[in-house]
């Protein structure tokens, strides 16, 4: 256990108590935007995270999920954000 | 080496505070539009500067070492730096239309120029 692994781990350890902090969000949420917001944000951690992990263990590959991750959540925001609208515009 | 350290622990502190001033934004704000303005800003210039503490880190020491896997590390976070700050505006601007379309409206507002807009 060298000294970079320190400086990459202990940020991932606050990190994953952020994450931890917005699945709270996720949960209690009162309305379905406030849900998409907490997704949105767990997302963009979850990718910190994996670059951190990346650094710390010095391997590429968990970059390389970070990035696929990042573009797959974009989707899934966007595909969430088309269907709340949607289904605003069927109820009237 | 000793400035490297430094600089890096720096970049990583102003990341991971920004990160989790976020979080806590989320938990604390009174509706969406401030929950998202507070988690999205906040983790996308958290998350920047994480990435850039990283490619300083692994620069330095592809320059020291000498060794591919640090360039390849870098060159990969450099790409996923792109993608999230291409892809995190554009995807809180859609939840945010998303939820002024589905009804939702600002807790305390004083003034809601869209709903104006629709009037007119």
């Amino acid at each position: 256990m060298n000294g970079a692994f320190l400086i990459f781990m202990l940020p991932a350890v606050f990190i994953l108590i952020s994450i931890l902090i917005a699945v709270f969000r996720f949960i209690s949420g009162p309305t379905i935007p406030d849900r998409a917001v907490a997704l949105d944000t767990v997302n963009t951690l979850v990718v910190a995270g994996m670059i951190l992990l990346g650094a710390a263990f010095e391997e590429s590959i968990y970059i390389d999920v970070a990035i696929i991750y990042a573009l797959l959540s974009y989707v899934t925001t966007l595909y969430i954000a088309k269907h709340l609208t949607e289904d605003k515009e069927v109820d009237e | 080496m000793t400035i490297l350290i430094v600089i890096v622990v720096i970049f990583l502190v102003i990341g991971v505070a920004f990160n989790t001033l976020g979080s806590i934004g989320l938990i604390r704000f009174p509706d969406v539009y401030t929950r998202l303005h507070a988690a999205t800003k906040c983790t996308t210039f958290g998350t920047i500067f994480i990435s850039l503490a990283v490619i300083i880190f692994g620069f330095y020491f592809w320059r020291v070492s000498g060794e591919a896997k640090y360039l390849v590390l870098v060159l990969h976070t450099i790409i996923a730096l792109a993608c999230l700050i291409i892809t995190n505006p554009t995807g809180a601007h859609a939840i945010a239309r998303a939820a002024y379309r589905s009804g939702v409206k600002p807790k305390h507002a004083v003034v809601d120029d869209l709903k104006e807009a629709e009037i007119e």
